[in-house]
């Protein structure tokens, strides 16, 4: 169990890093983008579920990401308390969810796509258009952050430990699910889904459970989004927005749970120094897209993985005495 | 003239625009399976190449051909040399034109900046005509005939040419048509580049009325996405009803309701996922 025990040191040293992070990072403003880095993983985690275990690619996530950060902002606009805002918002993000899955999983593949960056362009329509209730382009501001347990969020180091907590839990929710049960009827779904329904698996409703999961997460993303920011506006429903998430999980690596992590940190990094220096965060974004696609299509951290293991085993190989080689082959 | 009538219209204009659009994004989509979201920014790209050939002074009709057929040229060289490497892979395509997309976005933000251009309409195309009474605005009327000729002419290359039989044939089954030989790569990039050329000619075209603007892009994108859904994916015929159809929805919501209007526009085409997922006449897949 050599195995598990390197990763369970790794995942105590990823802990104490992450725990320590205020500490030894210091400046307020690198403390920001490290809550940046984790409320969006908890985005990229939740889109993840779809498009790396159901092999359903959404394009219209920052719209349920915008639903929860705009029902929550204006709950909390119209006077009502941050406990009562949260939960209505991420009633509201999975009731969106459930119409968003009942109509895009009528389809797979490059009509479920369609579907779904359809209905995020609805989003999107109403936030800017629909002027009366989400004040348009204006956005709509979140004055205060929540103080639970007489700790106020309003510091950069005090809103990146609330952040932390999510995320771990987050992360925790998601390791459980992909081990779980369903989460191996869903991958059977993406690989198999004939052979699923042949089973007697309900392969809809397998794919719109998970849809529901994966919204409620990004509802939780978009809360900490409009904590975060104390601003939402149309931009955040884009369909820009929705590519940014799927950037994240693409360039991580599917279907893994470290992958949309380091995704998330690499994009939102990215964008932080490009936009510090140039204004042109669009182009960069699209370049990264057609790079990756044309010369790193799994993804760059199993890219990674994979490069980091043919070098170890060329070190051991170097390393190990020749005539044990062919024994640790075994038999052809 | 009564406020009907005009919105009238326009929307019947609007629904010629779209058509040009959404009939290539219907052909690339339905035909060789690529979900192109490139289709509003050939749409906008092309509109500004027209202007710019306008401020040259360049007659308005050869405008928009020289665009459309730069457009053309340029589609068929990301058909050829970046998409065709992708074959089948969805994601990866999808990907690959939404990164695109948002390249050619910021490059026209750089060149053509963020302020709106809007040619005037040509002098030859601005009276009206009468009409059983009526007045009509020339160029609106000029638009819906250029998208009736378009469509017919799509019709009868698709069905009745041998041209149209090849790519048929190469669409149901493109390895038997290989087989016999058809040259089923050189097809799909031809109707790529057909359906580029028709987006960036429909944005000169239209430049007078919807004027050119960053955002253009991914305005007019999820319009040809609706257009097709509504009218089921490679139906030529779907794609011009469900072009006018998403006309008069656009233009009589903004008049009625302004605020919605945007929502308005993708209520039949939820209503047809729902109760006919396949489009309004498009063919089940066996």
């Amino acid at each position: 169990m050599s195995g598990f025990g390197s990763r369970g040191a790794g995942i105590i040293v990823a802990l104490i890093l992450l725990m320590t992070l205020p500490i030894w990072v210091g400046n307020p403003y690198y403390i920001n983008v490290a809550s940046q880095i984790l409320l969006f993983a908890v985005f990229a985690l939740a889109l993840n579920v779809l498009v790396g275990y159901g092999g359903l690619v959404s394009l219209g996530h920052a719209g349920l990401f915008a639903i929860a950060g705009y029902a929550g902002a204006l709950m909390l606009q119209a006077g009502y308390g941050h406990l009562a805002a949260n939960a209505a918002a991420l009633v509201v993000a999975i009731v969106a969810a459930a119409v968003f899955g009942v109509l895009a999983l009528r389809s797979t593949g490059i009509g479920f796509l369609m579907i779904t960056l359809a209905l995020g362009q609805i989003v999107w329509g109403i936030a800017y258009r629909w002027a009366s209730l989400t004040n348009g382009d204006n956005g709509v501001n979140v004055t205060t952050r929540p103080a639970p347990f007489g700790i106020t969020l309003s510091k950069a180091d005090t809103f990146y430990y609330a952040t932390l907590i999510v995320f771990i839990i987050a992360v925790a929710t998601m390791a459980a699910f992909v081990r779980s049960p369903f989460g191996a009827s869903l991958r059977g779904t993406r690989d198999q889904a004939r052979r699923m329904e042949a089973l007697g698996y309900n392969v809809w409703l397998i794919r719109f459970l998970a849809f529901l999961f994966s919204g409620f997460w990004s509802g939780v993303a978009g809360l900490l989004f409009i904590y975060y920011n104390q601003f939402i506006s149309p931009q955040v429903a884009a369909l820009q927005s929705s590519a940014e998430v799927l950037l994240m999980v693409i360039s991580g690596g599917t279907a893994t749970l470290l992958g949309p992590i380091a995704g998330a940190a690499i994009v939102v990094i990215m964008k932080n120094v490009v936009s510090a220096y140039v204004e042109r965060w669009n182009l960069v974004l699209g370049l990264i897209f057609v790079l990756i696609i044309t010369f790193m299509p799994e993804g760059l951290v199993p890219g990674s993985v994979r490069l980091c293991r043919m070098g170890w085993q060329a070190l051991r190989a170097r390393m190990s005495p020749a005539s044990l080689r062919p024994a640790e082959k075994g038999p052809p | 003239m009564s406020v009907w009538l005009i919105l009238a219209v326009n929307s019947i204009a609007l629904g010629g625009l779209l058509f040009l659009l959404s009939a290539g994004f219907s052909l690339i989509f339905g035909l060789m399976r690529i979900p192109n979201l490139l289709h509003g920014s050939f749409f906008m790209l092309g509109a500004y190449f027209g202007v710019t050939l306008l401020n040259w002074q360049v007659n308005f009709w050869l405008a928009a051909l020289i665009s459309g057929l730069g457009m053309a040229a340029i589609g068929a060289l990301i058909e050829r040399f970046l998409l065709r490497r992708l074959g089948g892979q969805e994601l990866a395509q999808v990907l690959l034109t939404l990164g695109l997309a948002f390249v050619i976005a910021d490059i026209c933000l750089m060149v053509w900046t963020g302020d709106p251009w809007q040619p005037t309409t040509p002098a030859h195309l601005a009276g009206a005509i009468q009409f059983a009474g009526l007045f009509f605005p020339l160029y609106r009327v000029v638009i819906v005939g250029v998208a009736v000729v378009v469509a017919i002419a799509l019709w009868l290359m698709v069905d009745w040419t041998r041209l149209g039989a090849m790519i048929r044939a190469g669409v149901d089954d493109p390895q038997i048509a290989r087989v016999v030989g058809i040259k089923v790569s050189q097809l799909f990039t031809l109707i790529f580049a057909l359906g580029a050329g028709l987006a960036a000619f429909a944005g000169v075209i239209g430049a007078p009325y919807l004027s050119v603007y960053p955002g253009l892009d991914f305005e007019m994108l999820p319009l040809a996405l609706i257009v097709v859904i509504l009218g089921g994916t490679g139906s030529l015929l779907g794609a011009l009803v469900g072009s006018f159809l998403i006309g008069f929805l656009y233009n009589f919501g903004q008049a009625m309701f302004p605020d919605l209007a945007y929502v308005i526009l993708f209520l039949p085409m939820l209503l047809v996922l729902v109760l006919r997922p396949q489009g309004l006449f498009g063919r089940v897949v066996s």
